[in-house]
């Protein structure tokens, strides 16, 4: 566990859970990337400027806090082959949509309220992610 | 135009919190889900610490009559479990395992230039276009 990094982390995440908290106040929305991106695909008239304004701040949010004076943050791809990478965003972009939500909108605020579909979807999708990791890593690759 | 900016702030924010979290690096997320590996439980603290703020937030934000900015508020209210949530948040789930990123930090990475994570980006739209186009067909069947 020497990569555990519980502060950065919990600051990290308060800083989505404020996030999460201004989008409710100030749109009425929850704050699921899954269901604020999907959206965009079939356009809704009045509705996809405020989601692509999110998407865009959140591509931007990196950039910011480097130019702040952040540090570049590392960033690693165990997979890289295009093979992996497209299987692997085919099944997130469709899954998330079919369920209703990803880390953010189920594992983040549907958490936060206790809410019985996102308590059931946060543990599927970690079920399955801790299953697939074992299999790549133990199995496959072991 | 309140809404756009405030919109883009929002996501800025959420990006920030991605960073420093350093949630935007795929093999971070992946040690959190290598349970068998040298575990990170990193990403347990940020989901809590989101997932905190957010109930403490909520709570003050859902006292007021509507947003700031918008009509009303759109706060999912179903409760019951399905076949459909729960299979796609094990298919995300599976993708998830794979590369290592979910929504939120896919779109984060995107602006630091990394080909991979255009490529994921790419598929995870096309993930989104796929679940449209699947919704669309099961509307006209009913």
């Amino acid at each position: 566990m020497e990569n555990f990094t519980p502060i950065s982390a919990t600051i990290g995440g308060s800083l989505i859970g404020l996030s999460a908290v201004l989008l409710l106040l100030l749109h009425g929305r929850i704050a699921g990337v899954s269901g604020i991106a999907g959206g965009l695909i079939v356009p809704v008239a009045g509705d996809w400027p405020w989601r692509l304004a999110f998407v865009l701040g959140l591509v931007a949010g990196p950039l910011v806090y480097m130019a702040l004076g952040g540090p570049l943050p590392e960033i690693l791809f165990p997979v890289s082959s295009p093979l992996g990478l497209i299987s692997a965003g085919l099944l997130v972009g469709f899954g998330t949509r079919l369920g209703g939500g990803c880390t953010s909108g189920h594992g983040v605020c549907g958490v936060s309220r206790l809410s019985p579909r996102s308590l059931a979807a946060t543990g599927a999708f970690m079920f399955t992610g801790f299953v697939t990791v074992f299999f790549i890593r133990h199995v496959i690759g072991g | 135009m309140s809404k756009i900016i405030s919109a883009f702030a929002i996501g800025i924010l959420f990006g920030i919190g991605l960073t420093i979290a350093q949630m935007v690096n795929p093999a971070k997320v992946l040690s959190f889900l290598d349970l068998a590996g040298n575990w990170d439980p990193s990403l347990a603290f940020v989901m809590g610490g989101g997932a905190g703020v957010a109930a403490l937030g909520y709570r003050f934000v859902l006292r007021r009559r509507r947003p700031i900015l918008a009509e009303m508020f759109q706060v999912p209210t179903r409760t019951d479990l399905d076949a459909r949530l729960l299979l796609g948040a094990g298919l995300f789930g599976v993708g998830w395992g794979i590369a290592g990123l979910c929504p939120g930090p896919a779109l984060a990475v995107l602006g630091l230039g990394r080909s991979e994570a255009v490529i994921f980006a790419l598929a995870m739209a096309g993930g989104f276009t796929l679940f449209e186009i699947y919704n669309r067909a099961l509307m006209k069947s009913k």
